[in-house]
């Protein structure tokens, strides 16, 4: 995927971060998110390798090799940041004040659950901090490539992988749509151009419901 | 010259005597960041084979713990991640070495268990995965269901910080800390490589973050020798 539509899935994503929220993002596209931010909102960013207030990334040349975040890349702070170790990081996810994460992911299936952390066989990337996270935060907002490389949808009836937490995400947002996740299944919000609302539905599969217009971002 | 009072400030080869082939060893760090680098590449020297690891991940193939893994000197690793170390992957495919993973915050806690004498501890993470609760006791308290994960401490630990004095009390640097405060606290003995060696009053006692009682040996860091992916 292309770093243009890899800042707007970032950018989509901003778009759900509210003043005051406390916000984890997970390895890749999510770390883009900060950098699409409104200047002057107060969000806290949580990284769980131990900040709290992480700001946009640093210029170059700027980069502090002790001050990253979870994927290893280097981060700014934003006043009124603080440090801390793993055990108090995922103490902030486990007691629920994680208004928002946002993450990866290989499957999701139509009831939220989560698959990504494991390809049997092939890629073990293991389970990391993301089955605290999808379990405690108050929203899971998954960010992915819509189909696999193979063309596979990767919006699921059931998951084949292995999960990391069920009933869990609450809004996926890909290359191709925005799809919110409810009791009754999947609603599709927004189609992302040039993909029309039929090559959505063609590369999902499970079953997409809507009960309002959806929009088209461009 | 900072005056040794308690013994502990030592050197990198002192240090190395301490671990050897088959050594259980605990290391802190995230992603490279906060990782020991002169331990490790003295360990990586020595050529010590069949450790088993316990830390939060694999690295990546050329940083930090990760090239320990890559050049195959570890038999097992307990971690909570290796995506970051394709070479770990691949050694664990081909049965080369075992992993045994665990949830980040879970092995956080498994890890501090084992440094303040905690026999265990209950967590409802991975309670409804199969691979995360196999074999686990489970715990009922007060209507909720909790597994009860096992702690862990290590023949050695091995970790980065930013400045100590020499009784070993620890400051870090940013989020360098991650999980060495708690790996400090789970070793059996531990080695703290550090950036700089102060005279001891010189930290602020409000300012420290792991006391010295729970460091053994301090020695002075050669700082980083590898390039950071973003570099």
């Amino acid at each position: 995927m292309g770093i243009d539509i890899r800042n707007r899935i970032a950018k989509r994503a901003a778009q759900e971060i509210k003043d005051g929220m406390v916000v984890n993002l997970g390895i890749g596209i999510p770390s883009l998110v900060p950098n699409h931010l409104p200047a002057g909102m107060n969000v806290m960013i949580h990284a769980e390798n131990g900040v709290l207030g992480i700001g946009p990334s640093p210029e170059k040349g700027a980069e502090d090799e002790n001050l990253c975040n979870a994927a290893g890349y280097p981060v700014t702070t934003i006043t009124g940041s603080s440090y801390f170790d793993s055990s108090i990081a995922f103490g902030m996810i486990r007691r629920g004040y994680i208004d928002i994460t946002i993450l990866g992911s290989l499957q999701v299936s139509e009831k939220g659950d989560l698959a990504n952390w494991i390809v049997p066989g092939k890629r073990v990337p293991g389970m990391g901090g993301a089955m605290e996270l999808a379990q405690k935060a108050k929203k899971v907002i998954v960010l992915m490539n819509h189909i696999d490389k193979h063309g596979n949808s990767k919006i699921v009836k059931e998951c084949s992988l292995p999960l990391t937490s069920k009933n869990c995400v609450d809004l996926i947002i890909t290359d191709m749509a925005v799809i919110e996740v409810r009791k009754d299944g999947l609603y599709l919000l927004e189609v992302m151009s040039p993909f029309s609302v039929e090559d959505v539905i063609k590369h999902t599969s499970a079953q997409l419901k809507w009960d309002r217009a959806i929009t088209q971002l461009s | 010259m900072i005056e040794n009072r308690y013994n502990k400030i030592s050197t990198l080869e002192d240090a190395l005597e301490r671990i050897d082939d088959g050594t259980t060893l605990m290391f802190g760090g995230f992603g490279g960041i906060g990782n020991p680098p002169s331990l490790i590449e003295g360990l990586l020297e020595k050529n010590v084979k069949n450790l088993t690891l316990i830390g939060n991940d694999t690295g990546f193939p050329n940083i930090g713990i990760g090239k320990l893994v890559s050049r195959g000197h570890a038999k097992k690793c307990i971690v909570s991640h290796i995506g970051s170390n394709p070479v770990a992957g691949q050694l664990m495919t081909e049965g080369k070495m075992e992993i045994e993973f665990s949830p980040q915050g879970t092995l956080a806690e498994r890890i501090r268990a084992g440094g303040v004498g905690l026999g265990g501890i209950l967590v409802d993470v991975g309670i409804d995965n199969e691979i995360v609760s196999n074999g686990k006791e489970i715990i009922h308290v007060d209507g909720v269901d909790y597994l009860l994960e096992k702690p862990l401490t290590a023949e050695v630990s091995i970790i980065f910080a930013k400045k100590s004095d020499p009784f070993g009390n620890l400051v870090y640097d940013k989020s360098a800390r991650n999980m060495n405060p708690l790996v400090a606290m789970a070793g059996k003995f531990t080695i703290a490589e550090v950036e700089e060696i102060v005279p001891l009053g010189e930290i602020d006692p409000e300012e420290i973050i792991t006391p010295g009682v729970y460091v053994d040996m301090v020695i002075k860091s050669k700082g980083v020798n590898w390039k950071w992916v973003w570099e």
